[in-house]
Parts: structure tokens; sequence; C-alpha cells
């Protein structure tokens, strides 16, 4: 069974406290600026929206690279940049309408969410059911898939 | 089925892929023109910087991956193809048939009319055999002259200025980057490029280059000359169809294809920066010449050669672009449009950057300096066609709140 993270948004507390534990976990320092992870901040509805990449199918940025930096995780679906191949074009951070791989000025490369190898450090930490790691299917992907087909350019036929 | 692939770029390299997924008892050949196994293009920057190796650059990383998915890859340059026979024949005089043939043979560099570019020290940096020759002779203080300072000229700017060189900008237009920036955003771009020490010269032309004393002398129409130990050619491309004469198959700026990547002439194929394809923005055909475009285009040929109806909405003009540590984003109509409401915002100090073009609720194009944060949803935005309802003006009053417009908008999470 596939894991993915889910989202939730009417749990979120705006703590933030899920950037602190993914930038800590990948960067060694707690800084929000450096979390694959953002918490958004809705006033006008009262909201905090915690977001993140979904480990989509389409695969927008692991398409576009133009040297195969992006692979997946055959363990948990995860899609991961490998630092030893990425060379900092950020073609990927254009690509992915979800704006979910981002460009690291201090290392020249990009970052995404890894899902910390299937043991998210951000549904750890997180103090509310906001973060949760549970069976693909019941998370909301289905609809984020929906968003994926109406970017997509030519999938109106794939099937 | 016998497929045909002639060009093993990301465009003629994605479509094999494809073709071997999907039908997994065809045949598939893949003919690419160079002696390096195929690579991208746009991973030349960072091999004249040191950044990777040659093998970096490679498309696919594994040493037998062609042989190993069963795609017969093939060195040798296409000279024409007989429609009628069914083949494409190539310069040493070997013929492929095909029942299905994609060209996805990119472009090449195009040499204006000054006197002395045949000069050794001058170059073009478009094949892993010109960066070879350019790594050769940049380094430390060396004085380099770049021509055309467009969306190519500045990636390899950027690589130039790593490598330590005295650089002069030469474009001919009136601002860097001028079919990616407006004149805003260009000029903030010469501004900061000038600022880290690089000569930008605007509106101005290179009329001649000639050589004496071991050093190359370049002469540009506002009366300056320069001393180059290189100069690098960056002034447009051309495509690669000059093969297709007499084929049937039609040109234009590109070659003319249909909205499932079909030419002109049955069982005929384009994709990549050869083929002028759908425009998602504007309705129309245009080349889009961008990796994430050529992608795409070899994934949806592929499908329709295999027989799959997959109708292509239209590939989204968009280009992001790094000069010396600056970085820009150009998304879909950056112009903006007749009668559409815009909303910019400039600072100055910080150089950033934001112009956001919509038409009616809807984002179309966008323009973007100094930040990289949740970018990519500027695609999503255009490209979902979403109604922004209230975020629209919330936009409008605050054009950084992009992500928050994506979430809101699309109700994704
Ligand atoms: C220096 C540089 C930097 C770039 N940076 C970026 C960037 O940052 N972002 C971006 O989106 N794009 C960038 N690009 C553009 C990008 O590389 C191209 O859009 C992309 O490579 C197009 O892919 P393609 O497969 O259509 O064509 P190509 O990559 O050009 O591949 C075409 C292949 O066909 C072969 N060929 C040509 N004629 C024949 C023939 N007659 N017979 C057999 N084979 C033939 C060629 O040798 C080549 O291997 C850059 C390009 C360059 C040169
Ligand atoms: S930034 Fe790295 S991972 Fe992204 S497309 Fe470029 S090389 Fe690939």
């Amino acid at each position: 069974m596939v894991k993915a993270l889910y989202m939730s948004i009417s749990d979120c507390t705006g703590c933030q406290q899920c950037e602190m534990a993914c930038s800590y976990e990948h960067e060694g320092v707690f800084n929000p600026a450096k979390s694959r992870i953002k918490v958004f901040n809705f006033p006008e509805e009262g909201r905090n929206v915690p977001y993140s990449c979904t480990q989509c199918a389409d695969a927008w940025c692991m398409q576009a690279c133009p040297v195969d930096a992006i692979y997946i995780n055959t363990k948990t679906g995860a899609k991961e940049v490998s630092d030893a191949l990425c060379v900092g074009c950020k073609v990927c951070t254009i690509a992915c309408p979800f704006g979910t791989i981002n460009y690291n000025h201090a290392t020249g490369k990009v970052i995404k969410c890894d899902l910390c190898g299937g043991d998210p450090k951000c549904v750890e930490i997180c103090p509310t059911p906001a973060l949760t790691y549970i069976d693909a299917e019941q998370t909301g992907m289905a609809k984020m898939r929906l968003w994926a087909k109406k970017t997509d350019a030519g999938q109106a036929a794939q099937s | 089925m016998d497929y045909v692939i002639v060009g093993a770029g990301p465009a003629g390299v994605t479509a094999a892929e494809t073709l071997r997924q999907i039908d997994p008892d065809g045949s598939v050949v893949l003919v690419g023109a160079e002696a390096d196994p195929p690579y991208g293009r746009m991973a030349i920057p960072y091999y004249l910087i040191g950044k990777i190796e040659a093998d970096g650059t490679y498309l696919r990383k594994s040493d037998n991956f062609y042989e190993s998915k069963g795609i017969k890859y093939v060195q040798g340059v296409a000279k024409s193809v007989s429609p009628d026979t069914g083949k494409l024949v190539l310069s040493d005089g070997a013929e492929i048939p095909y029942d299905k043939l994609l060209v996805a043979t990119g472009s090449h560099p195009i040499r204006p009319p000054v006197d002395g570019l045949d000069l050794a020290g001058v170059h073009h940096c478009w094949t892993l055999e010109d960066a070879r020759a350019i790594v050769r002779l940049i380094g430390d203080g060396k004085d380099v002259v770049l021509m055309g300072a467009g969306f190519i000229g500045c990636i390899i700017m950027e690589a130039l200025a790593v490598s330590g060189a005295n650089l002069t900008v030469v474009e001919a237009e009136d601002r860097m980057v001028p079919r990616m920036m407006n004149q805003t955003a260009g000029n903030m771009i010469s501004d900061w490029c000038r600022d880290k020490g690089v000569n930008v010269m605007t509106s101005a032309r290179v009329t001649s280059v000639t050589e004496g004393g071991g050093k190359l002398s370049v002469a540009v129409d506002n009366g300056q000359t320069i001393a180059a130990d290189l100069v690098v050619v960056a002034t447009g491309v051309k495509s690669n169809a000059g093969f297709l004469d007499g084929s049937g198959v039609e040109t234009e700026i590109g070659i003319k294809v249909d909205n499932h990547l079909k030419t002109s002439v049955d069982n005929i194929y384009a994709a990549g920066d050869v083929a002028q394809g759908p425009d998602f923005s504007t309705g129309g055909w245009d080349v889009h010449a961008i990796q994430p475009t050529a992608v795409e285009h070899g994934r949806i040929a592929a499908l329709n050669m295999a027989g799959k109806d997959a109708a292509y909405k239209g590939s989204l003009n968009m280009n992001v672009l790094d000069t010396l540590g600056l970085i820009s984003c150009s998304f879909g109509l950056w112009q903006g449009t007749e009668g559409g409401d815009s909303v910019e915002r400039i600072d100055e100090k910080k150089s950033r950057y934001t112009i956001l073009n919509f038409e009616g609720d809807r984002l179309v194009g966008a323009l973007t300096l100094g930040r990289t944060d949740h970018i990519g949803v500027l695609r999503g935005l255009i490209q979902s066609n979403v109604r922004l309802g209230v975020w629209k003006d919330r936009l409008m009053a605050d054009p950084n709140r992009l992500a928050e417009a994506y979430i809101g908008a699309t109700r994704v999470i």
C-alpha cells in the first residue's frame, strides 16, 4: 500500500512546527524558509493550510529535468532529487504547476518533499490531525489529480 | 510497427521511451547526429563551469539505457525522407524504413553576416563539441565578448562570468532578454549585470571581428573596439528541417504540425524545437524552444504515433533564467493583452519585480524577478485556466500572494 502525506485544511493551527521539523531534518537548521512543507495563512478565511508536494503521478518536475536528476523512490513512491546529478537549472521549479519543488540558493540545487524515506518528520511533530501519513487513496489526491489533469496540455485522450 | 525517430535530444528520447512503454511489440529506432550519447543541451552551461563532466549532461544515465529498453540507437545524419517508399535516408547512404517517423532534430545557431566570425576563437555554444572548444579558451581574466543577450546568450553569460572572464555583452535590441522580459525587467537585469562587473552594451551591433597579435578585436557600431580571447555568438537559431526538402512536409518558422503533432505528410510527426506547435496562450502556432515543451511534444507525438488520440492543448511559453544570481521567470502572455488587467510591483533596491496579467478573472501571463519560492504555481494558475474569483482582487492588491491564490482558487487541499 502506497502511503501519502495528507494535509487537512480544517485542523491546522498554524504553529509551523512542521516547517521546523522539516528544515531540521533536511538542512540541520530550524528555519521555515528552508522547509519543504509550508503553512499558508488565509486571514480572510481564518484558515491555515499546510502545503507540500503530493508526489503526483504526472511528476512534471521529473519529466522536465534535462539530466535525469529526479527519480522515484520505489519504497515510498516519492519523487526524489539526486544532489549528485542536479545541476541547478531550475526548469523543474517552473514546470511543476503546484510550485512544490523549489530552488535552494545555498546549495544551488532544488529541494522537494521526499517523505523522509517513509517516516515524515512533519507528521511526527504535528500536534493536531492536520498532517497524517495514510493510505494514498484516502487523501485529497483525487482533487489534486483533477487539477493536474486540467493543467496537462495533452492528457485528454491518454487512456 | 516500425517507429523511427530522427534527432536524439530530449524530444526524441522522450518519444522513444514513450513508444517503448505503450507499444512493447513495435520496433523503435532512434537516430542521432552527434558523436556523444544523447545529451541535454541545457546542461552545457554547467559543463562549462566544471559543475559536471560531459556525462553529467547525458539525458539518461545508465551506460546501456537504450539497449536495455529495446531502443536501437543509430549514430547518423538524416539526409532525406521519402514518404512514398516510407524511408529515411542517412548521409552514409543507409536507408531506414518506417511506418511512423518522428522528426525531432531541433535547431542550429545562425551566424549573422558579420566579417570575421569564421576566425579561430569565435564559437557558438550549442553542442557539447562547441562547449569543449570554449572550455579550452576560458579562465580567470580572459577577455570574452558575447554576441547576443537573448535567453540562450544570458544563460551562457552566467557560465562565462563564473569562469572569471572579463565579459562584454553586445545586444542589438534595446534591452537584455528582449523576448522574455519587458523593458523594466530587462533594464533591471542589465543594471544587475553591470553592477557585477559585466560590460553590457544594448542597442549595439558587432560590425566585424579581426585578428592580430594573438588576440581578436571586436568592433561595435557604438564606436568601441574590444579585445577578446574568445567571442561567443548567440544571435538566434534556425530549425533543422532542411533534410525534409522535397518530402512535402510543410515548414514555416518550424515544421508545421496539427494539434496531434502530425505534419502535413501522413505518418510523419514533429516534436521539440523543430516543431511549430500549438501555443496554449494564443491559440496560434509557434516554436517554443524550451526543454519542457520538447519533452511534452515528444510524449504527445509518441502517443499519437502509436494510435492513441492525444489532442494537444498547446505548450506554455515559459522560462527561468539566472543572471549572476538574479533569477527571472516568464510565463505565457507576459506582455499582457489588449483590455486585460495588470498589476505590477517594483522594488529596485531589492531587485524584485512582479507583473501579473489577467484576462477577466484568469491569469494569462506573468514576469518575476528576484523570487523563486513556489514559482511553479504561475504555470498552474495559467495552464489550468482556473477562475480566480475573489483571488483576482487579492492579487491585484498584493501580487506576491501567488501560492495562496493557487491554493485558494483551485482548493487543491
Ligand atoms: C546553452 C543552452 C542552454 C539552454 N538552456 C535552457 C534552459 O535553461 N531552459 C530551457 O527550457 N531550455 C534551454 N535550452 C533549450 C533546450 O536545450 C532545447 O529547447 C531542447 O534541447 C530542445 O530539444 P529537442 O529535442 O527539440 O532538440 P535538441 O536538443 O536540439 O536535439 C536535436 C537532436 O537532433 C540531432 N539532429 C539534428 N539534425 C539531425 C539530422 N539531420 N540527423 C540526425 N540527427 C539530427 C541533433 O544533433 C540533436 O542531438 C538551452 C539550450 C542551449 C543550447
Ligand atoms: S534544477 Fe536540478 S532537478 Fe530540477 S530540472 Fe534542473 S537539474 Fe533537474
